[in-house]
């Protein structure tokens, strides 16, 4: 049976463990392309997967509704703790990187997302609700597109949605050139007459709804539960993921699987008793990759025409630049 | 509305006062977060300072978790003063203490005596942070590839060699024979002279031991405080930090600055990751190490401490001082994660007020600065 196959299986699996990076890489593609790097993805995802959880936990309404609802506090909570480093690096002018690891530590999975999840008793059930395959399972055995993009829940399209819309955002609007010039080139833009400042508040916000979604994409849909530290270090590949994708959407789209299926690799091929390396070397690929693709294109030529953000991580003060 | 105004002179005082004003900040913030959730704000804090100072060992507690801080507070802060973003701190403590137990395990078995079985597995840990380091330093030099994301990939990157080395290899550092590691795997205990000493100072009733790696850490604060205080590389790698183009036109060589430094920055880290091994754990521990995220903490211990190597020391002890209450109060009615949302805020505080360092406040529109 082909759907059996190994390939089918990771590729499959990629997209669904793909998902949870794609939606946080998205966010920081956007406070990215504003100019702003946040290093708080992993604290922020945290946050949103436990506060998604306590949402579907306590909220007594049927199964979509509380689904719904709680993919939009993960997303407020997401936002919440971006602001505050928004509200650091912009607003008071913070080192980017500094703030970023502080939001990581103050939310991340020795703080306030365990905090939460220790004092709001989450840790002993299963979620009450969770994200099933949206289509019907006689769908999910056609060969191949069946268990590859039939067998998926919701959030997996709903990303789908999100990479075009951020594609058509970027490209195609006048917002979304704006937002391209004040991350190229803060000076220019406000010359132009744009908030520089209002536009790094909305993305760098909005990136952390990402976030949170990615989260709660852990406690929601893949595995349905809340224990300490549940993502396990996607916020750092998301970050990887943003600089892979050369921050565009769609590439992050194909690298957010990519990796995704790099994680989901080791344990089909032990199941197959296939021994091809270590299993921490495919762990370790998303990462050693994106430093080679890094150094590849750091001459300031190619970075420039694969859209790295030229005035990424440097703080905008008029008159002082 | 808020406007900033760069100061045009920096008050000393402000320097002290600004971030003692922050902690203050911060335990009120922290306190009205513990009234929101039902918790005593005063028994919470008392019982937070007695189990970090003064309760019978707590300092000497204390002290162990300050010491891997103050060594990767020390390598962030002398990258970060060039402006050279070494956040990979982290990795390079996993590689020093893998570095170091090779030696000390290596060497202790050879029969050398406990000082040089200690010495060895000192340059070692440096060596094996160098060597760590010096992958985005030369990245960096070479390709101008930027170096925050790089060594942060390879923090990953190291952690996942430390569990290969530790869990799923027959390597030379893990331990093969013991009952205990046929149930759970774990790192091949040192030799004893591969135990650094520590001190009893008797300066508290249950006795405050200094840790070879503590007093190691003052020294190396006290070499790098020379280093950029009082030499010609430090002024040169001030104003490089300060200016690339300025340091350029005086001729200053650039690159081999970045090496130089991250050079000096891994040695640091990974000299913490071989006192992990001499001093506390006596054996690489993968998990441990990972769960402990010194690295990342370091970073911050830097910046609070203004990048200045003593007062990372002094900041070392108390974030050291928070995480040991944090373990010794683990329990039903102190929740795990209560003492990493305060070191947050106490950071977000201190970063925040770095701006009242820098700028001055005004409310309302903004106006010229009186000619000076």
């Amino acid at each position: 049976m082909i759907n059996n196959s190994l390939l089918v299986v990771v590729i499959a699996s990629g997209v669904a463990y793909g998902t949870p990076l794609l939606y946080a890489a998205l966010g920081e593609l956007l406070a990215e392309r504003s100019g702003v790097l946040n290093l708080g993805v992993e604290g922020m995802m945290l946050v949103g997967a436990v506060t998604g959880f306590w949402t579907v936990q306590r909220v007594h309404t049927n199964s979509g509704i509380a689904l719904a609802l709680a993919i939009l506090v993960a997303a407020i909570f997401g936002a919440l703790m971006a602001s505050i480093h928004a509200f650091l690096v912009i607003t008071l002018r913070a080192s980017q990187i500094v703030s970023g690891l502080a939001l990581t530590i103050f939310a991340g999975a020795a703080g306030l997302s365990s905090y939460l999840g220790n004092d709001l008793n989450l840790g002993d059930n299963p979620a009450r609700h969770s994200f099933g395959a949206l289509f019907p399972a006689s769908w999910q055995h056609w060969s191949v597109v069946g268990p590859i993009l039939f067998s998926q829940n919701v959030l997996v399209y709903l990303s789908w949605l999100c990479v075009i819309a951020i594609w058509f955002y970027l490209s195609r609007t006048r917002q979304g050139l704006n937002l391209r010039a004040v991350g190229e080139s803060p000076a220019a833009a406000d010359a132009m007459g744009i908030n520089v400042t209002r536009y790094r508040y909305v993305h760098v916000l909005v990136g952390g709804a990402f976030a949170g979604v990615g989260g709660a994409t852990f406690t929601l849909a893949i595995t349905p539960q809340w224990v300490d530290g549940i993502t396990g270090g996607a916020g750092w590949i998301a970050i990887a993921l943003v600089i892979f994708a050369f921050w565009r959407p769609e590439l992050c789209l194909v690298g957010a699987y990519f990796f995704g299926a790099l994680q989901a690799l080791p344990s089909q091929l032990q199941a197959r008793e296939i021994h091809v390396g270590p299993t921490e070397l495919y762990n370790a690929l998303p990462y050693l990759m994106t430093i080679v693709v890094l150094t590849l294109v750091s001459s300031g030529g190619a970075r420039r025409r694969l859209g790295a953000p030229g005035a990424l991580g440097l703080p905008y003060v008029r008159e002082e630049t | 509305m808020l406007a900033l105004e760069r100061r045009l002179k920096q008050p000393r005082w402000l320097s002290f006062a600004v971030p003692i004003a922050a902690i203050a900040f911060s335990f009120a913030l922290m306190a009205l977060v513990l009234v929101a959730t039902g918790h005593s704000p005063g028994t919470t804090y008392r019982r937070i300072w007695e189990s970090a100072f003064t309760a019978n060992g707590a300092l000497t507690q204390t002290i162990v978790s300050a010491t891997p801080l103050a060594f990767t507070g020390l390598a962030a802060a002398v990258a970060f003063r060039m402006n050279l973003f070494n956040i990979g701190g982290e990795g390079q403590l996993y590689f020093g203490s893998i570095f170091a137990a090779y030696a000390g395990i290596f060497l202790g078995r050879q029969g050398w005596p406990t000082a040089t079985v200690i010495g060895a597995m000192v340059l070692a840990g440096m060596a094996g942070g160098t060597v760590l380091a010096l992958v985005p330093g030369v990245l960096r030099a070479v390709f101008s590839t930027n170096e925050i994301i790089t060594s942060l990939m390879l923090n990953y990157a190291a952690g996942y060699l430390l569990n290969y080395l530790i869990f799923d290899s027959h390597s030379y550092i893990r331990d093969a024979t013991s009952p205990s590691a046929a149930v759970f795997p774990q790192g091949q205990m040192l030799p004893d002279s591969g135990s650094w000493p520590a001190w009893n100072l008797h300066l508290t009733s249950g006795g405050l031991f200094l840790p070879l790696g503590f007093v190691l850490a003052i020294a190396a604060a006290a070499v790098l405080w020379v280093l950029y205080n009082r030499t010609r590389f430090g002024f040169e790698v001030q104003v490089i930090g300060d200016s690339t183009r300025a340091a350029r036109y005086a001729g200053m060589r650039t690159r081999r600055k970045i090496l130089a430094v991250m050079a000096i920055s891994g040695a640091v880290a990974g000299l913490g990751g071989a006192s992990q091994d001499g001093d506390f754990r006596h054996l690489v521990d993968a998990r441990g190490l990972q769960q402990s995220y010194y690295g990342y903490t370091g970073i911050v211990v830097a910046a609070l401490a203004r990048y200045n190597p003593f007062a990372v020391v002094l900041v070392a002890v108390l974030i050291g001082g928070l995480d040991n209450a944090g373990y010794t109060l683990q329990g039903a009615d102190f929740p795990s994660g209560l003492v990493g949302v305060m070191k947050g805020i106490i950071l977000f505080s201190a970063l925040g007020a770095e701006v009242l360092i820098r700028y001055r406040v005004r409310f309302g529109r903004p106006h010229a600065e009186p000619a000076a």
